[in-house]
Order: structure tokens, then C-alpha cells, then sequence
């Protein structure tokens, strides 16, 4: 048996490497949605570039819909709060979600061009909308988000939805879309050939760009624009029944520096981001789609771990309540359970991560203009 | 105090978008088989009309599956958006089964569906038949987490409340998997979904043989449906019954209230075939019973009684009276932890905490209940008699006019040409809703019936909300019912299309209706 503060800390590593997962594999097909109608031009250049994801995409946004899972099983009181407290947010994400299934199945189905093009915009607005609110609750959170509990730890969220697109927020999300964007550029360079292909590294390179300049406006912004971070003030007893309102929490201006203080090496997160954000943009300019694929893959672990590591042990701050915080310690389910989801993600995770490969194996090569024509029916 | 008007929308909103999930799930769970069949036939003989039904009858599965992806995140989000206390208080126990199912089956279905429209050419028959058997595994590893999560709600084995999370925690995760009622779900869910798979490509196919085009293909189709219809149609009635039997009082309660059955009769009971009910005199104007079969049914004895529903109320009312003290304690510890006669008397009481917390949907402070008020939280803990006896009794009805259609159908494929009954081809086309409707209304009767509680028990369906705004679930229903409607709308045309169309809208030469080459 693992320990109970070992577990809580193997679960906020876990769901990071879930998060992590989750932006880098639906992440590059969310970001080749969001590249779409931009890089192909015509019905048949569009079909190349779905058909690059058409086999993999369901797949991959399983990572999504486990990774939730997962933090229902392991941390159940963050799932509760955040999904609720977010209710249009995450609707709106789930409606954007909607146009995927349908937008890939059915867009090749019927030859119709305003049929077809409606899906592309669709499939555009599934591949965007997750990842730029997914980043406008990051930025959220780094702020507190208003929330409070009652005895019976029923939540309530007292803000409203237009207060989450706050300018900060909003930076945020451009992070993360850009981020998306070009991971999907990437991918897409890789998989393509000719005048797409060529589109799809300029657009990653841009994306790069973009993300790395708001990811350091970011960092600035939270340095020296006032955002205050949240520091726990009570002791804390990693083994003890998780109880959030057994605490009491400060905000400070430099509470989001202090684990960058204590552990310099976390200091290669945000290292990693901004290095493998330039990597990946040299990289597919010069046609080493591969590596920079990789290179992209390495940019998005550190940027989600940069975010992570500032805020430890915190997951979800609140701004009105600060004591009821939800933290690693105090949110999380029971040691049995911890302990049981534990192994399960140990056995499957790489069996997943095995067959996954294999079935990129499998479709591996450029999707070409001449495969779409010769396969009219069959593709997507 | 919660307002009702919100729990009321909250409760629609789920059951909207759970039984317009469930338009897909089943054909999904049971079309999979049928391709997993064709195609086993098509490596094994090598016959190509083999490999075009599992791509024909693929290709329609692919549209019925991208909604089943669709709405079945909706289901996933929902428990957090808004049923955010249901998450907290059994997230622990609830939260494993959901997650485990993604690890262990929808990245195994998910993965492989992708190479089974995408493989054929790059993949040797058999690692295609492995695919696509791999996809099978995973949709029906799909179907037996979510039971078993659905089964715990029903009879919330394995878990013990813990006053200091304020929560329900697991304490014996075998006993949540191997849970009788989510077992007997599952293989009842399961084999209504087979059936489902079968009447679609029975019926389907009756139209083609009626027209009499793509015969060689139609008929092939039609064998294998009737075939693995009657296995599946057999087995949903029985491990139906199976269903019944399990013990357990959420389903007590269902038995009573779906046989309408008032008063606890002497053992063995009546089955009452029909009746008038009146719920207002909580009792039935006039019945048509079949004696004894329900106590056989019901208890596989002679001898033990069945519970009638003033009895089960009278129970209930002792317990809401006993979960007071149990609430009155909790709230107690809750503001001062260390008080050990509250914990004493918690402990001693806890056991009906649930049925204390029904109190809260008429009083925040339980200890100023009237008895009024526990009177109505009695009423409560038995849904309304009406639906559940009817929809109870449409279900069944379905499940054996099917299991007539498919025994005919398979005795007409085995006997001679199919195409010798029309009649029977016909009644075929016109019976295609009918596993649907029986879907649905077993959704009813299992979910419905287990009102006023969300598990049972334990937590009233009335706290489990979350704490929004009654114009956000305004809101949010309008954009789903907008949502699914222009969904159904399109994918109801494409599988109309592509059925009419048929096996030549593969494009290979080979059968009628070939669409022109772009």
C-alpha cells in the first residue's frame, strides 16, 4: 500500500500527465480543426487535411473524456466545483465538441459545397473553442476563482460568466490556442505534402511566435501586474482526511514565485515552453516536421507544467472564501480509491499508449491529393 | 432550501439528454456484433458479399456512432455541471467505474473504430477482423462500467458514509463490481442492444428483399439478423427476469410500484396483467391477475412475500423519523467536531441519514419537521405507480411481439427463401422502432423508478443538484433541445439515404444504386 500523502502527490502528477496527454494528442487534431479552413483551399485540399486526423481523432479525445474521469474518481470535489462554478464555460465547450463527431462523419457524406463548408467552419469551432476557454480557466485560476462551501460542503460559485473573460484570462487563453495551434501545424506539416503542407508550417511557425510572446506577457503580467497568488498559512498534514475548510489561506503578490524560489529547477518548465516553442518553429520551417512535432510536444508539457508547478498544492483557489480553497491535500478522494485508480492508470495507460502507436503506425505516410480522389467514397 | 423549480429542470435536462443518448447507444452495442459475425464469415470463406455487409452495415453504424460520441460526453459533463453535490458525495465510489471505463474501454473502441473505416487496405484480414473484435470488446467493456456505476445507484453496495468528508467513500471495490443488480443490467442492457443491432438490419434488409434488389446480399443480412435477434431476444427476456428477481429495496420498491400492487398479498402473489389505477385512492379501481405468478417470478419461492407499497411507505416513514436524529447529529458534528454523543449517535443512526435528508426538500431545519411534512417525504419514497406499471408493461409486450418476429423469421430463413412471406418481410419494416421504445421505457422503468433518490437510499435526487441559477438550466435545456434537434434531424436523413441507397453506396461495382463517380 502507497501512503496517503504519496498518493495525493502521484495524483496531482497523474492528472497532469492526463492534461498533458490530453493537449498533446487531441491537441493536434483540435489544432488541425483550427487550422482547416485556412490551409486548404478546396473541397479536395480540405478532405487532405481532415483525413490526416479522420482515423485518429475519436481515439484522442478520449484522453479528454478520461482525463475528466479521472478527475471525477480523484479529485471529486474539483470536478463538482469547477464544473459547475464554469457551467457556460464548459458548455460551451461541450457544445463546440459536438461539431467533431458529426463535422468528420458526416461532412464527406453528402456532395453538397454549403453542406461541406458548414462542417469545415464546424469542425473549426471544435478544434478552437476547447483550447482557448480551457486556457481562459487556466488564467481564472491563477486568480481565484468566487466560490465558497456550506457545512454540508455544497458549493456555490457567486461570480458570473462574463467575469471569467477577464484580460488576464483572456491572455491565457491566447496561450493556449496558439499553443494548440501550432501543435497542430506540426502535425499537419508532417502528415502533408506541396502547397498544404507549406500553409501548415507557416501557420505553426506563427503560432510559436505568438505563443511564446503572450506566454512571457503572462509570466510579466503575473510578476508585476498585481495578481496575487495563494499561500496556505495554517499547517498542513499531508495524511489527514481531506477537509478544505480546515485551513486558512493568504493571497500575496509573490505566493505564485515561492515554489520557483525553493525548487530553481522548475525553472526548466517554463525553459522547455519557450525552447521548444522556438525548436518547433525553426524546426518546421525546415522541413524536420517530425522534430518538430516532438519539439511542440515538449513546449506544451512545459508550459501546462509551468501553470502547475506555480500554483502547488493549489488546484482551485477561491477569491471570496480563500480557506476553502481546494488543494492536492484536501480534495481528493479516499486513500482506497486513490489507491485503486492508481494501478488502473498504471496498467492501461501504456497498453493505451502502445495500440495508440500502433494505429498511427498503421496510417503512417502523407495523406495526398491523390489518395482523396481515389478514395472518394471511403474517406472522409 | 433548494428551489424545486431548479431540481425539476435539472432532472429533465439529464433525462432528455440520457434517453436521447440512448437512441444510439443500443444499435451501437448490438450493430457491432453483427459486423463482428460478417466479417468472420468474410476471413473464414473468403466470399467478398461478406466483406461489403460489414462494410455496408459499417458504414451506417459509423453515423449512428458519431451521435453516441456526441451525446455521450454530454452524460460525462453533466454529473459536474449539474449535479455538482451527486459528484462530491459519491464522486468516490461513482468517479472509479466512470474512469476506469475510459482507460479500459473507449480508448480500445475509439482507437479501433478509426482503423476499421480506415484499415482495410492497409491491414491483412485478419488484423482487420482483430480490429474490429477489438471494437466489439471495447463498446461492451463500455456498457458494463456504466452499469455497474448505474447498479450502485440502484443498491449502493461497498461504501460507507464518512462524516468528516462529508461524503460516501468506498470500502470494498469488488463489491461495486460485482454488485447483482449492476451485473443483471448489464447483461440485460447488453442483450437489448444486440436486439436492437438485429431489427435493424432485419428490418432493413425486409425493405431491400421486398423490392427485391441486392437479394444475395439482403438475404445473407436477414439470416444473420434473425438469427442473432432470437439468441439476444431470448436472452433479454430471461436475464429480464433476472432483473426482477434481484434482491435489494430499491428494486422492491420498482416491483410494487410497476405491479401497481398496494397491499402485500399472501405468498405467492398475483401478476396483474392489467389494471385501473388510482392514485389518488392509492389503489386500483379493477385488476386482471394472473394468480401466483408474480411471488414466482418474483421471489423463486412459494412461499416469501412481496412488499406492497403501504407496507414499503410505513417502513419508510419509520426511517425518515429515525434519520432526523441522524441528520440532527451530523449537522451537530459538522459545527463541532469533537462532540462524541453526536458521533455516538450518528453512528448508531446513520444507516438512515439518507432517508432524513428526504426532510430537506420541505424544511432546511429537519428538527422543526411536522408531521405533515414527513408524511409527504414518505409519499415520496415511492414513485407514481402509473407510469411505471404501463411503461413496465409496453416494454415486455415489445420484448415478446420481437421475440415472435425474430423466431418467425428465423424458421422462414431456415425453412425456405425468406422472400416466400411477404407479410413477414413487411411486419419486419413496420416493428424497426419497436426495441427502441422498449429502450427507452426500460430506461423509465429502472431510472424513474428509483425516485426520489439519486442513490439509493442515501442521497435524495433534490440535493444532488447543483447550485445554479434556474435561468442557466433554462438556458442550457434550450441549447440541448436546439443542439439534438438539428443533430437528429441530419442524422436520421443520412441513414435514410445511405439505407435507401444501400450496399451500392459503397461505390464497388457490384450492387444496384451505384452513385455516379464525381
Amino acid at each position: 500500500m502507497i501512503d496517503y500523502p504519496t498518493l495525493k502527490i502521484l495524483w496531482w502528477l497523474l492528472i497532469g500527465v492526463l492534461l498533458i496527454g490530453f493537449a498533446i494528442m487531441d491537441g493536434h487534431d483540435m489544432g488541425v480543426g483550427t487550422l482547416l479552413p485556412f490551409v486548404g483551399q478546396g473541397d479536395d485540399e480540405r478532405r487532405v487535411v481532415i483525413n490526416t486526423v479522420g482515423p485518429h481523432w475519436d481515439g484522442n479525445q478520449v484522453w479528454f473524456i478520461t482525463g475528466g474521469g479521472a478527475i471525477f474518481a480523484a479529485w471529486p470535489l474539483v470536478y463538482a466545483t469547477a464544473f459547475s462554478g464554469f457551467y457556460w464555460a464548459m458548455l460551451a465547450v461541450l457544445w463546440a465538441l459536438f461539431f467533431r463527431p458529426v463535422g468528420f462523419d458526416y461532412r464527406s457524406k453528402i456532395h453538397n459545397a454549403t453542406w461541406r463548408s458548414t462542417w469545415d467552419w464546424g469542425l473549426f469551432v471544435g478544434g478552437a473553442v476547447p483550447p482557448l476557454i480551457f486556457g481562459v480557466a487556466f488564467g481564472n485560476l491563477l486568480q481565484g476563482v468566487p466560490f465558497g462551501f456550506d457545512d454540508y460542503l455544497i458549493s456555490t460559485y457567486t461570480g458570473s460568466f462574463w467575469q471569467l473573460l477577464n484580460p488576464f484570462a483572456l491572455l491565457a487563453g491566447v496561450v493556449s490556442s496558439a499553443m494548440i495551434t501550432m501543435h497542430g501545424g506540426t502535425y499537419l506539416a508532417h502528415r502533408t505534402e506541396g502547397a498544404i503542407q507549406q500553409r501548415a508550417a507557416r501557420g505553426a511557425a506563427g503560432a510559436a511566435a505568438l505563443m511564446v510572446l503572450a506566454f512571457l506577457g503572462a509570466g510579466l503580467w503575473l510578476k508585476f501586474g498585481g495578481i496575487q497568488g495563494y499561500v496556505i498559512t495554517s499547517a498542513i498534514d499531508p495524511g489527514a482526511l481531506p477537509d478544505p475548510l480546515a485551513k486558512t489561506v493568504a493571497r500575496s503578490a509573490d505566493a505564485w514565485w515561492l515554489n520557483y524560489h525553493g525548487q530553481p529547477l522548475l525553472w526548466l518548465l517554463p525553459l522547455t515552453g519557450i525552447a521548444g516553442a522556438a525548436a518547433a518553429a525553426l524546426l518546421v520551417s525546415a522541413r524536420h516536421t517530425l522534430s518538430a512535432f516532438v519539439a511542440s510536444s515538449l513546449a506544451i508539457a512545459g508550459v501546462i507544467g509551468t501553470a502547475g508547478a506555480a500554483m502547488f498544492p493549489f488546484v482551485m483557489p477561491s477569491s471570496t472564501q480563500p480557506g476553502a480553497s481546494l488543494t492536492v491535500w484536501d480534495s481528493v478522494s479516499s486513500p482506497l480509491t486513490l489507491g485503486l485508480m492508481f494501478w488502473a492508470t498504471l496498467i492501461f495507460m501504456p497498453l493505451i499508449v502502445l495500440y495508440t502507436a500502433w494505429a498511427y503506425r498503421v496510417m503512417r505516410g502523407k495523406v495526398t491529393l491523390a489518395h482523396i480522389r481515389a478514395n472518394q467514397h471511403t474517406a472522409y | 432550501m433548494i428551489p424545486e423549480q431548479l431540481v425539476d429542470l435539472s432532472r429533465l435536462q439529464f433525462a432528455a439528454t440520457a434517453m436521447y443518448h440512448f437512441l444510439f447507444v443500443p444499435l451501437t452495442i448490438g450493430m457491432v456484433w453483427l459486423l463482428v459475425i460478417m466479417e468472420s464469415v468474410y476471413v473464414m470463406t473468403g466470399q467478398v458479399v461478406w466483406k461489403d455487409m460489414t462494410r455496408f452495415w459499417g458504414k451506417l453504424f459509423g453515423i449512428n456512432f458519431a451521435l453516441g460520441v456526441t451525446t455521450g460526453i454530454t452524460l460525462e459533463f453533466q454529473f459536474g455541471t449539474n449535479w455538482a453535490y451527486y459528484s462530491h458525495y459519491v464522486g468516490d465510489i461513482f468517479g472509479a467505474p466512470l474512469a476506469i471505463e475510459g482507460l479500459m474501454a473507449f480508448f480500445l473502441e475509439s482507437t479501433f473504430i478509426g482503423l476499421f473505416f480506415f484499415g482495410w487496405d492497409r491491414l491483412t484480414k485478419t488484423q482487420h477482423l482483430m480490429v474490429t473484435l477489438l471494437m466489439a470488446v471495447g463498446t461492451n467493456l463500455s456498457a458494463l462500467w456504466i452499469l455497474i456505476a448505474n447498479g450502485w445507484m440502484q443498491n449502493p453496495v461497498g461504501a460507507e458514509f464518512n462524516w468528516q468528508t462529508m461524503r460516501m467513500e468506498m470500502t470494498d471495490f469488488w463489491a461495486v463490481v460485482f454488485n447483482p443488480d449492476a451485473q443483471a443490467k448489464f447483461v440485460h442492457t447488453v442483450s437489448a442492444g444486440y436486439v436492437t443491432g438485429a431489427m435493424f438490419v432485419l428490418a432493413v434488409s425486409s425493405g431491400y428483399l421486398l423490392k427485391g434488389r441486392d437479394v444475395a446480399f439482403a438475404k445473407r443480412s436477414f439470416r444473420v439478423a434473425s438469427a442473432f435477434g432470437l439468441a439476444s431476444v431470448l436472452s433479454v427476456i430471461v436475464l429480464g427476469d433476472e432483473s426482477g428477481y434481484t434482491v435489494g429495496e430499491a428494486q422492491q420498491t420498482k416491483m410494487a410500484a410497476l405491479e401497481a400492487m398496494w397491499e402485500t398479498e399472501p405468498a405467492p402473489a398475483g401478476l396483474k396483467l392489467i389494471a385501473g389505477i388510482n392514485e389518488q385512492a392509492q389503489k386500483n379501481d379493477w385488476e386482471i391477475e394472473i394468480p401466483y405468478l408474480m411471488g414466482l417470478i418474483g421471489t423463486r419461492s412459494v412461499n416469501k412475500q412481496i412488499p406492497g407499497i403501504h407496507e414499503i411507505k410505513a417502513r419508510n416513514r419509520a426511517r425518515i423519523v429515525n434519520g432526523i436524529t441522524a441528520v440532527t447529529a451530523l449537522e451537530t458534528l459538522r459545527k463541532h467536531r469533537d462532540d462524541a454523543q453526536a458521533r455516538r449517535v450518528l453512528e448508531a443512526t446513520k444507516g438512515d441519514l439518507g432517508f432524513g435528508l428526504l426532510l430537506k426538500k420541505y424544511t432546511s431545519d429537519v428538527r422543526q419537521a411536522t408531521p405533515d411534512m414527513i408524511d409527504r417525504a414518505m409519499h415520496d419514497t415511492v414513485p407514481r405507480v402509473t407510469p411505471m406499471f404501463w411503461s413496465f408493461r409496453i416494454m415486455v409486450g415489445l420484448g415478446f411481439a420481437m421475440l415472435l418476429l425474430f423466431g418467425l423469421s428465423f424458421w422462414s430463413t431456415l425453412k425456405s427463401d425468406c422472400r416466400a412471406r411477404p407479410w413477414l418481410l413487411r411486419a419486419a419494416v413496420l416493428m424497426l422502432p419497436a426495441p427502441w421504445i422498449a429502450c427507452e421505457l426500460g430506461w423509465v422503468v429502472a431510472e424513474y423508478g428509483r425516485q426520489p433518490w439519486t442513490i439509493y437510499g442515501v442521497l435524495p435526487t433534490h440535493m444532488s443538484v447543483s447550485t445554479l441559477s434556474v435561468n442557466s438550466l433554462y438556458g442550457s435545456l434550450a441549447g440541448f433541445i436546439g443542439f439534438y434537434t438539428v443533430l437528429l434531424i441530419v442524422e436520421v436523413y443520412l441513414m435514410q439515404k445511405f439505407a435507401r441507397q444501400g450496399p451500392g453506396s459503397l461505390g464497388t461495382g457490384r450492387y444496384q444504386h451505384e452513385p455516379a463517380h464525381a
